[in-house]
């Protein structure tokens, strides 16, 4: 049976450090809400603003799935890997965390905030090799372009989990179709820019709603130049 | 929920981490947490000391987390034994609360 869960950008949890803004979809840190645990595999998904010169000093991480999306400005990423990369709007980072790494994230400008999309994903396979990569997403609009998929052979760059993540930028009515990639997975659905329908329910800016047994998903982008995020996971976890 | 007092063991094979796990379990008022990074050494704190929770943590496999599971129940059938993801202070605080919340009831 078909079923839905909308997050309205303004019930999500809030945490202002001063040199980081951040809007939590589910639980996390400080902000606990029973009722908002994850969606099946996607357990965090975080809405990050860091102020010019500052960001995350070195810390750890293990057995997840990390994935980083600049909006705006651009990130300096340091891990014990030997990884030292600049990750700018139009790119996406991805970890591995596994066994466990070390790592900071600062805004890399020291004049302008950065924001990203900070995504944990639990993953399907534990205690693996940390690793690190980065994909330059292309410029095309009105399509959805695969960021992330569990195949090493597919577009865009890999996760350990049955997982796929797309980004798409539309002119205002151009309808798209997302169909899932596999049985029985949910579709998490978030509204970068503008708003959209999606099936029937209009979704504005920075809203969020999950979908349970649609293997088939339509998007009306109801603005220009309307920015949309869609992650298919896994649902049941564990 | 949050004054509870809780004693906490987390075992995990990454040394760095279980030092910053350490720190993170022992930080707030109401928590005190012990940190191993072998089997054994957790086995020989759980004879020693009682523990609410056992998180497990990175390096543990799923054959250990068996082994552990039975052992610890054993000696302590309400025992909250979680895994923990994440490596760090970001999911914590939210695995112990809701684990804390969803405790069986001993009387059913």
């Amino acid at each position: 049976m078909a079923r839905s869960i909308l997050h309205k950008a303004n019930t999500r949890g809030h945490a202002d450090h001063g040199w980081l803004d951040s809007s939590h979809t589910f639980s996390f840190a400080n902000y606990y809400n029973p009722e908002r645990m994850q969606f099946g595999a996607l357990r965090v998904f975080n809405d990050d603003t860091v102020a010019a010169g500052r960001g995350f000093d070195s810390h750890p991480h293990d057995n997840m799935e990390i994935i980083s999306i600049p909006l705006s400005g651009a990130l300096e990423h340091k891990d014990n890997l030997g990884n030292r990369v600049i990750t700018k709007a139009g790119e996406i980072q991805v970890m591995s965390t596994g066994t466990g790494v070390f790592h900071s994230e600062y805004n890399a400008s020291k004049e302008e905030p950065a924001s990203f999309l900070q995504i944990w994903i639990y993953p399907n396979k534990l205690n693996v090799p940390p690793r690190y990569d980065q994909v330059k997403l292309s410029t095309g609009k009105n399509h959805l372009q695969q960021i992330i998929s569990p195949s090493t052979e597919d577009a865009g760059t890999w996760i350990y989990q049955d997982a796929w993540l797309h980004l798409g930028r539309f002119d205002k009515g151009v309808q798209t179709t997302y169909q899932l990639k596999k049985e029985g997975n949910g579709l998490y659905i978030f509204v970068i820019r503008g708003s959209f329908r999606i099936n029937d329910v209009q979704l504005e800016e920075r809203d969020g709603l999950g979908l349970e047994g649609s293997t088939e998903t339509v998007l009306t982008p109801l603005t220009d130049d309307a920015e949309v995020l869609l992650i298919e996971v896994p649902l049941l976890i564990r | 929920m949050e004054t509870t007092q809780l004693h906490i063991l987390a075992i995990g094979r990454n040394e760095e981490i279980m030092v910053v796990m350490n720190r993170l379990l022992n930080a707030p008022n109401n928590w005190t947490g012990v940190t191993v990074t072998t089997d054994d050494a957790a086995i020989a704190a759980f004879e020693k000391e009682h523990f609410d929770i056992v998180l497990l943590c990175a390096g543990i496999t799923p054959e250990e987390e068996a082994a552990l599971t039975a052992r610890f129940r054993t000696g302590n059938p309400q025992l909250i034994i979680r895994r923990h993801y994440g490596g760090g202070s970001g999911l914590l605080k939210n695995e112990i609360l809701y684990a804390l919340d969803n405790r069986p009831n001993p009387s059913n």
